[in-house]
């Protein structure tokens, strides 16, 4: 395997690692639009809050790997997708800061604001992640090297195929945030969120057919690894995690439920990357035009200092991690938001 | 309006705008660092309650500054799409860097600290608190790191169309990553030092008997005043050398010498004014300038009029901005040096002046950070990279100057929210009673 095959995993490492873990905080946050009570709402914020920044991170790291690794695709379709991206950092940043500032003001008015911010926030990027990868399969109207020259509009983005791929992801979010609310809490609330959860994986898998139908026809090119056994495998696990999912969480599995979940979104980002490889982005005005590993890669000297970088960094980055989810294990406490422990309302357990 | 102007005005806006957030944290999460440790170590109540404190103010103002580095972190390839496909064999190693040895551990970290005081035992609630000061300040190190390749590129030979990196170390350890990277850091240590000395001195204002704001003020002044004095020298007379050394028509620029000479005065006060480069009112020391840069009163130091017009960064605004920055600088020590000789006399309680001054402090050390990043990335102009590319040849050609507007007007209208919103709280934050103390 050469280094830049390597770094096409690692990217789609980082994107997967940020799917599974912010995607849980985004359909957490999208389905907080939904609640039935003020103290309902503070739950769900409470189920995320001591991870979420952490969740975080997996973008910011993979935009800073993307950059490292492969610039000129960072540089293409950042600036391509100009407008889309500024929309999403708009929703991010409302997110961001609506989960600290809620509980800081205590007025129901103050709450009620950032709850919304909180909200669209959420399903915002959890629409709008969809579209990019959406826009990325279908190809997206890059000229010939060495410029790549971008010759569409910010319009083009909303095709009908990129939507119904955004439809796809939020569909999949509000699911994996279901499942994950349903570990965290007891009674009501969790049974609610079970169903939910069926909900939303029917509508998933819906739309994740129709979505794979319609990809035959817009990007016939991505059905040319199947010959390779590869492809099965992935796809296999896939559609065993598929059915693993919703039997998981009809029998009350919960935990299972979420690895389940979790393994949908890999396995569906791990199918989609082998089918592009060695592209990074298809290009629509001529497949000769696409963005690949070698034609948008930094040097082997880059790739190969980042690659003894993230082979020191990331296994302790996943061990803290690990460690931290540990130490949050358990049901979401009550008055564990931002809130209380801001505002320092809590008394100390028995524990100080 | 053309593209390029926006976009460098975005650029400005959302660099300036972040950059407010920072040095605050960074220096506000190593006197949590330290406040947790005495509450923990000398079972003082006290300490506990000024980390709990402060954690708060500290809270608020890193998930401002996560949500606009956020920002940060993808502009480059929005706005500047020609600079990222140049520099990005190198420029984005140190970005991802950071992502994983810094802020990772920094935010994984602050959950812990924030949410898990009585989930883990107070040796692991301390050192999740180290683990931020320690993940923040790793993180200042990946940026300035970055930046500094800009300003001084090393490690790395223009080849096929763009710079390509020879040596990792070289690139990292470029000129002026060190000088620029210890200057940065006490600064914010400097920052974080007068958040805490001048809320607690509203504290002591409000109740001179405040054990809170004794202990916390104790801690702010002795920590302020031996890095407002490291800050200045010797981290920023040796990074002036620096610049002098690697980049003299910013050091031209930002210190007023326009014509090169030996014995270069030192200019302590003028007003510029450009064009043509000239400087009034101006009160200089003679051969003072000589002397700090090169060692010697003899050495010629190379003024502006040496450079090509098309060569020279902003005379105006780089000398305005370093001058305020030096002066500011010198306050801070200023006011430290007497705060803590008044505590020592064992009359700072009762000095409502020096309290007061202390108060109305809190937002200069953020202002000197403004100023100096200012008069660093001004100084480095024309150039986006150092004189291998041109800020004018380096903006997204695909992106229109009303497509760079529009996103210019909203987030401008965005950061002036959050900007109000964060101040807001901070300042509600900081007036408020700490929660009673308990060990």
């Amino acid at each position: 395997m050469d280094l830049n095959t390597i770094w096409f995993l690692l990217v789609g490492v980082l994107v997967a690692g940020y799917a599974v873990l912010d995607g849980f905080d985004l359909g957490v946050g999208a389905l907080s639009l939904f609640a039935r009570s003020s103290e309902e709402r503070d739950v769900y914020v409470a189920s995320i809050a001591p991870v979420w920044d952490g969740n975080e991170v997996w973008l910011l790291t993979g935009g800073g790997a993307l950059f490292a690794a492969f610039p000129i695709v960072y540089a293409t379709v950042f600036s391509g997708f100009y407008l889309a991206f500024m929309l999403l950092l708009v929703a991010l940043i409302a997110r961001a800061v609506s989960i600290e500032f809620r509980a800081l003001v205590p007025s129901p008015g103050w709450t009620k604001v950032w709850d919304w911010a909180f909200g669209l926030g959420s399903l915002l990027p959890a629409i709008l992640f969809g579209v990019a990868v959406g826009n990325v399969l279908r190809g997206v109207p890059i000229g010939p090297a060495p410029e790549f020259p971008w010759q569409g509009s910010f319009l083009g983005l909303l095709n009908p195929y990129a939507v119904l791929v955004g439809l796809v992801s939020c569909a999949f979010f509000v699911m994996h945030g279901a499942i994950y609310l349903r570990m965290k809490t007891d009674g009501e609330l969790a049974d609610r969120m079970g169903r939910i959860a069926l909900g939303a994986f029917a509508a998933f898998l819906a739309l994740y057919a129709a979505a794979t139908a319609a990809t035959v026809v817009v990007s016939p090119f991505l059905f040319q690894k199947t010959s390779n056994p590869l492809f099965w495998i992935l796809a296999a696990l896939l559609v065993a995690s598929l059915v693993a999912t919703p039997v998981f969480t009809k029998t009350g599995r919960k935990a299972l439920a979420f690895v389940a979940s979790s393994a949908v979104i890999v396995f569906m980002i791990l199918v989609a990357a082998l089918s592009a490889y060695p592209a990074l982005v298809p290009s629509s005005t001529s497949l000769a035009n696409s963005l690949t590993i070698y034609n948008a890669s930094s040097t082997p000297l880059t790739l190969y200092t980042m690659l003894v970088i993230a082979l020191i960094g990331v296994p302790i980055m996943l061990g803290y991690t690990i460690f931290v989810y540990v130490v949050f294990k358990g049901k979401a406490r009550p008055g564990e938001g931002y809130g209380a422990a801001v505002a320092g309302a809590k008394p100390a357990s028995a524990r100080r | 309006m053309d593209a390029l102007f926006l976009a460098r005005l975005q650029f400005a806006v959302t660099v300036g705008f972040h950059f407010i957030f920072p040095p605050i944290s960074i220096g506000l999460a190593w006197m949590l660092c330290i406040a947790e440790w005495l509450g923990w170590r000398k079972r003082d109540p006290v300490y506990v309650q000024v980390g709990r404190f402060f954690a708060k103010l500290f809270a608020i103002t890193f998930a401002v500054g996560v949500a606009t580095g956020i920002v940060m972190e993808f502009q480059f390839g929005t706005n500047w799409a020609v600079y990222s496909k140049f520099v990005g064999d190198i420029f984005g190693a140190p970005l991802a860097a950071e992502g994983v040895f810094a802020f990772f551990l920094e935010s994984t970290f602050m959950g812990l600290y924030i949410f898990g005081r009585d989930r883990v035992s107070k040796g692991v609630h301390w050192f999740s608190s180290l683990m931020v000061a320690v993940g923040a300040t790793m993180s200042a190190f990946w940026i300035v790191a970055a930046n500094s390749w800009q300003q001084t590129p090393a490690g790395s030979v223009v080849r096929n169309g763009r710079a390509e990196l020879t040596s990792f170390y070289d690139a990292i350890f470029n000129p002026s990553t060190m000088p620029r990277y210890l200057h940065v850091v006490t600064a914010s240590l400097v920052t974080g030092a007068f958040v805490v000395a001048g809320v607690a001195a509203y504290h002591l204002l409000k109740d001179k008997d405040s054990v809170f704001g004794r202990k916390a003020l104790r801690l702010g002044v002795a920590w302020g005043l031996v890095f407002a004095v490291l800050e200045v020298m010797p981290f920023g007379h040796f990074h002036a050398q620096q610049v002098a050394r690697t980049q003299p028509e910013k050091f031209a620029a930002i210190e007023g010498l326009y014509t090169s000479q030996t014995a270069a005065p030192l200019v302590l006060f003028g007003i510029p004014f450009s064009p043509p480069p000239l400087i009034k009112a101006k009160v200089e020391v003679p051969g003072l300038l000589s002397y700090m840069a090169f060692g010697s009163v003899g050495e010629r130091v190379r003024g502006i009029d040496e450079f090509p017009l098309e060569d020279r960064p902003p005379l105006w605004l780089t000398f305005v901005s370093f001058h305020n920055m030096v002066v500011l600088g010198l306050w801070f020590i200023a006011l430290m040096g007497w705060a803590a000789f008044r505590l020592f006399s064992g009359k700072l309680w009762e000095d409502r002046l020096v309290l007061k001054a202390l108060m109305w402090s809190i937002p200069l050390p953020v202002a000197a950070c403004q100023l100096g990043w200012m008069a660093a990335e001004v100084g480095r102009q024309p150039w986006i990279v150092y004189k291998l590319l041109r800020t004018s040849e380096a903006h997204s050609p695909t992106v229109t100057a009303a497509e760079v507007g529009f996103s210019l007007v909203l987030f401008g209208l965005i950061y002036l929210m959050l900007g109000a919103l964060w101040l807001f709280l901070m300042i509600k934050k900081a007036k408020a009673t700490p929660a009673p103390a308990h060990a």
